[in-house]
């Protein structure tokens, strides 16, 4: 660990990239995650390799990320939920090519031009793949500036792992927000396969097979048994790269689902709830794909009941009802638009089920 | 027995699916020897677009990433910016170029990407069956120009090098032909110097190449070249655009 800095979130994820190796930063100007493309801007120019560049939008951004990937670079894109919409055609590219990526989506308000301020509506699009066709990727949300920085790291690494985008779920609060934070010496994992896959130029004594960086397949049967081979890789990224935490659940009457910037507001409710005498706990997804079904499956085996507190209409209730199947009822309180719950609002909806004995 | 003609190893030997009488055949290879008589074959790397050259990728004995339609110049920003030495090209037709990747050539061309773009304009949608391209001609009849394109209703074909030659980010843009022989030959010196221009760094380089669809246009082969010379010509004037010493 290095010194202890006081660092806003966009900017600790930017740093966290370059320190992972990221050298290609593509991106295009939207709020709240400017100080992304800033960052990246002053610094990757300083750096031997690395390049910045701001493209005419983020269509073009993405792309550049799938040429760049494609070279066999680390690279990276940022953007918040307008702009992440156009970038969907270009992810959707990036999986059927199997290329690697790091895409953060710091989410605003929606739907349209929305608002400018924290939301977490882009739940759906995130965990559903958001763009055409059969796929999935890893969805990262930090809830803090620290984890950011962690979750940024590991995300290179995922990403090289599967030859999948990973996506970093953050909203307007994580990425404004300013926390100390202690940057990690980041270790490369020695086990990440060599790009051999790259294209970087070949001859037909290169030695290896000539470089085709493609998501076309025409013939039915043959793109089936593609889908099918990535549906392999999400099978072992659901066995193996599901990532949660849980507090105080093991007692818990009510247990609150909630994740990122919600889930601080959610843990502060919880603790206050346990002092008034209502037990509570609280499992924070920290993958949203793949969902963390099991911790609440085993919840459910002795809670009352679920609070899911998003700042949407109601998203991941979704996958919290499939992972309780019906056992237990499973609410849901939520702000919208670009605004945060309080922890009052959320000991409110607990008080009031612990009351009427749901 | 002495060999005079030999294909050249930068095509490979997969059989090209193009119809007969299309000339992308002819620009595949003039690009493909260029690269050849360059000797860059082992940094070349091809950005295939969609649209009839949609399988470019297994037509050139390259180094290949296949684009989204329009995206190639962003997919080579890409790849040029992560390996400058590489010699990235895109190879674009007039649908993909001019019309959904409007934007990306245009900021390619403006930064001065050090790439290079073959664009094939043969004046419709090949690839989807005939529909009206921003290259169609006024008058021309597409299968959803059915009467022939009316300027007030839709307007007029762009001229994509005399547009990206008021730019100041490109080194080289030429308009040339494949309606015969001594045009063929043109379009392969420019093709050439098109590949110098980014193996000597100066920036962005486009040759535009004038080609027929003979399926498309309901015409035979020899008709199709015929008409290209009679119409397309006049409305897209051959020639180099822009040069920069």
């Amino acid at each position: 660990m290095g010194q202890k800095m006081l660092m806003k979130g966009n900017e600790a994820i930017a740093e966290a990239a370059i320190q992972a190796g990221c050298r290609f930063f593509f991106g295009y100007p939207i709020t709240p995650q400017n100080q992304i493309p800033e960052y990246m801007s002053k610094r990757l120019p300083k750096i031997e390799g690395g390049c910045f560049l701001q493209a005419e939008s983020e269509v073009a951004a993405i792309n550049m990320v799938y040429g760049a990937a494609g070279a066999g670079a680390r690279v990276m894109t940022s953007s918040s939920s307008p702009g992440i919409s156009l970038k969907q055609e270009g992810i959707s590219y990036i999986v059927g090519a199997e290329l690697p990526c790091v895409i953060v989506n710091m989410v605003r308000g929606g739907p349209g031009l929305g608002s400018i301020q924290p939301a977490q509506s882009d739940y759906y699009q995130s965990t559903r793949g958001g763009g055409h066709g059969d796929y999935r990727m890893l969805v990262l949300a930090p809830s803090s500036v620290q984890e950011a920085v962690e979750l940024t790291q590991m995300a290179f690494d995922l990403a090289d792992k599967y030859r999948n985008p990973v996506l970093i779920m953050g909203d307007g609060l994580i990425g404004q927000m300013m926390e100390p934070v202690e940057m990690p010496d980041y270790q490369k994992p020695a086990d990440l396969p060599p790009k051999t896959w790259a294209a970087t130029g070949w001859t037909p004594q290169s030695g290896r097979e000539r470089a085709i960086i493609n998501s076309l397949y025409i013939d039915p049967a043959v793109l089936e048994k593609h889908v099918v081979h990535l549906y392999e890789k999400y099978a072992v990224m659901e066995q193996t790269e599901c990532r949660w935490q849980e507090e105080m659940t093991e007692d818990a009457d009510y247990v609150i689902v909630a994740y990122g910037t919600t889930a601080r507001i959610a843990r502060s409710a919880m603790r206050r709830l346990r002092e008034e005498g209502i037990r509570a706990g609280l499992i924070r997804p920290i993958t949203l794909w793949p969902f963390p079904a099991a911790p609440i499956a085993k919840a459910a085996e002795h809670a009352k009941a679920f609070l899911t507190v998003e700042m949407s209409m109601g998203q991941m209730v979704d996958d919290v009802r499939l992972a309780v199947d019906g056992r237990k009822p499973v609410h849901f309180f939520g702000r919208t638009g670009g605004i945060v719950p309080t922890v009052r609002e959320i000991i409110t909806q607990v008080e009031t089920l612990a009351k009427e004995g749901k | 027995m002495a060999v005079v003609y030999e294909k050249t190893g930068i095509l490979t030997d997969t059989p090209l699916h193009y119809c007969p009488g299309c000339t992308h055949g002819i620009i595949h290879r003039l690009v493909a020897e260029a690269i050849d008589e360059l000797g860059i074959q082992g940094k070349t790397i091809g950005i295939a677009p969609v649209g009839c050259a949609v399988f470019a990728y297994n037509y050139f004995n390259t180094d290949m990433m296949e684009a989204a339609h329009g995206r190639a110049p962003a997919v080579a920003t890409g790849c040029k910016r992560v390996n400058p030495d590489n010699i990235v090209f895109t190879y674009q037709g007039d649908g993909d170029l001019a019309s959904i990747g409007a934007a990306e050539i245009t900021h390619a061309a403006t930064r001065g990407e050090n790439i290079t773009v073959i664009f094939v304009n043969n004046a419709i949608y090949g690839m989807t069956g005939g529909q009206m391209a921003p290259t169609t001609l006024p008058g021309q009849v597409t299968t959803t120009s059915p009467y022939g394109r009316d300027p007030a209703l839709c307007g007029y074909p762009i001229r994509v090098s005399e547009m990206l030659a008021t730019l100041d980010g490109p080194a080289y843009i030429a308009r040339c032909s494949v309606h015969d022989v001594k045009h063929i030959m043109d379009a392969k010196k420019c093709i050439k110097k098109a590949f110098e221009t980014q193996i000597a760094k100066k920036g962005f380089s486009m040759v535009e190449v004038l080609s027929s669809c003979p399926t498309n246009w309901g015409m035979a082969p020899r008709e199709a070249l015929n008409w290209l010379e009679a119409n397309m010509i006049p409305q897209y004037p051959l020639g180099v655009k822009k040069e920069v010493e």
